[in-house]
């Protein structure tokens, strides 16, 4: 009961029900899809990059309550930051939700540490991460959904 | 919570199945996937491992004695399977990896036969992909359309409908009989006389309807019928299509390989007689022998028996989910099968199972494999308890009180 607990912290029921950035980016310069076939999640990432640096960003979409805090915290963790800075909290962050012995950069991660609860279970892993790869594609300019799968 | 007489002695049969013993998280087992699969009795354990010690060898052909035993225990397997489902003949039951791959076949060789450009194929909203990407590919291949019968918001199939779409394009007729999603068991009788009276072959989708509801395919009348052993009680691997006689005998092959000729040269070769036309290659032998354990452990329980029990663990069910007001019930069609389909408000259907799971609970989330059914209610998801004849009101009880403890987790 207390991994539930780990995995459903305060913070992220909070960013569930009031997630930061949900909207769309009308003037967005890069766009992304993502998609988990296997529960239906679906995100759509928006991105307004100026010299290599993340403007704004903002998310739409449905889905579970760790995909859509995820993607919630994701927004304020990346806007204002570099995007190779983006990428290393990326980094960071796959190493705190895939690896419990992971050597995390606390001060890298910020909020996103409330979210180390999805380690001790491993079929969630895939929500936590939907935002961060649908956010890789966006980066990269890719146009074709991104799925966990 | 009412009590009342039960048509069979449920901690007996509980005993059955080894399993239900199982703790998860440290707490018992509390099983309500079984729509997905069920769980093997001992005795379907018991000959698998029996299969294997003491008959284990390749069927037809071998003139040793392994060989024969094997043999007898494959068609004795088919006989079994035959009485079941009460098929005419034996050579009407082919052994098949599960309803999926029934339904290809079936797609794949009469369809591709019998339906080209212009002709229609008729499925039902709630069909499960299985019984609607096969038609799919056939209509790509062949330029052919797929109609398909709505459904109400109570989930039951609307027959005015179904009749405005039949038409003399109208080549054939799929539809599930119990659905995976809803629970809704369709009026197949009616679905397959309307399509008869237009000289339409039928296919039912019995992969759910086959555990929970007597079949008798000669008093239905459908032309094909398939299932999974799976969801039987029996192992993975092995399902049942059933056909009409005189239609396998003029469908083309599916597979090619050994068992399914009669003689080959370079020049040309002549197909075995059905069932054995559809049988390429070796066959799963023990899980069709499983498969034949399962009917005989399900036929000692009485199907009517299981049937009744199931009813009660569903009124039960539906009564006490409907309390709940942050529970909104998937599927309400008066005729159903035990499955308890839900979406609860402020809640995720994944992240429910994740926090039923920590009690034990072991239910589906997701889209069961029906993406437009969920589309028709506007759903991404929903949380799926299946019903078992194993399963009790106390296992009911539990998952009331997981519900509770996600209203409670995210309530915070």
């Amino acid at each position: 009961m207390s991994n539930l607990h780990e995995l459903y912290q305060e913070i992220l029921l909070e960013h569930n029900n009031k997630p930061r950035n949900f909207r769309k980016l009308e003037d967005a310069n890069r766009k992304a899809d993502g998609y988990n076939p296997l529960c239906g999640d679906q995100i759509t990432l928006y991105l307004k990059v100026e010299d290599d640096v993340i403007a704004d960003v903002a998310f739409q979409g449905h889905g579970c309550a760790i995909s859509r805090a995820s993607a919630s915290m994701l927004t304020q963790s990346v806007k204002g930051e570099t995007l190779a800075k983006a990428e290393e909290i990326f980094d960071g962050f796959h190493a705190l939700i895939t690896d419990p012995d992971a050597d995390v950069d606390y001060d890298l991660l910020g909020d996103l540490e409330m979210l180390s609860g999805v380690s001790a279970f491993p079929t969630r892993i895939k929500c936590a991460v939907l935002a961060w790869h649908t956010l890789n594609a966006a980066i990269e300019g890719k146009e074709d959904s991104v799925t966990t799968e | 919570m009412t009590t009342s007489v039960n048509p069979f002695d449920v901690a007996r049969i509980r005993e059955d199945f080894p399993i239900l013993k199982k703790l998860i998280h440290g707490k018992p087992l509390v099983y309500l996937d079984n729509a997905a699969t069920t769980q093997k009795p001992q005795a379907v354990i018991d000959a698998l491992v029996n299969y294997y010690v003491t008959e284990n060898s390749n069927v037809h052909r071998g003139v040793h004695t392994l060989s024969q035993l094997a043999t007898d225990a494959y068609e004795g397997a088919r006989e079994k399977v035959r009485q079941f489902i009460n098929a005419e003949h034996d050579k009407e039951i082919i052994f098949v990896r599960g309803t999926t791959e029934g339904i290809n076949l079936v797609a794949q060789t009469y369809g591709r036969a019998n339906i080209g450009p212009g002709d229609e194929i008729i499925i039902t909203a709630m069909e499960h992909h299985s019984n609607i990407v096969p038609w799919q590919i056939l209509c790509e291949e062949k330029g052919a359309r797929l109609k398909v019968i709505p459904i109400n918001d109570d989930g039951e199939l609307l027959l005015d409908e179904y009749e405005s779409l039949l038409s003399p394009r109208t080549r054939f007729v799929s539809v599930v009989h119990q659905s995976n999603a809803l629970g809704t068991i369709n009026p197949v009788e009616r679905i397959i006389e309307l399509a008869h009276a237009r000289d339409i072959p039928v296919l039912l989708d019995g992969a759910q309807a086959v555990a929970h509801v007597p079949i008798d395919v000669q008093k239905l009348g459908c032309d094909f019928y398939a299932f999974s052993g799976h969801k039987l009680y029996g192992p993975t691997g092995v399902g049942v299509l059933y056909g009409r006689a005189d239609l396998l005998d003029a469908m083309p092959p599916y597979q090619g390989g050994g068992e399914m000729i009669r003689s080959v040269t370079f020049e040309k070769t002549l197909y075995n007689v059905i069932p054995n036309k559809f049988e390429a290659g070796t066959q799963n032998i023990a899980g069709s022998v499983g498969l034949g354990a399962a009917i005989d452990y399900v036929n000692s329980v009485g199907m009517d028996n299981i049937a009744s029990w199931e009813k009660e663990l569903l009124a039960y069910g539906t009564e006490r989910l409907s309390e709940i007001e942050l529970v909104q019930l998937i599927g309400t069609a008066r005729h159903k099968g035990s499955i308890l389909s839900f979406v609860m408000e402020n809640a995720h259907p994944h992240d429910v199972g994740t926090i039923l799971d920590a009690e034990g609970i072991a239910v589906r989330t997701g889209h069961h494999c029906a993406q437009p059914l969920m589309d028709r209610y506007g759903v991404p998801a929903t949380v799926r308890a299946s019903l078992a004849f194993y399963n009790t009101k106390e296992e009911i009880d539990t998952l009331v009180r997981g519900i509770d403890r996600v209203i409670e987790v995210f309530s915070r």
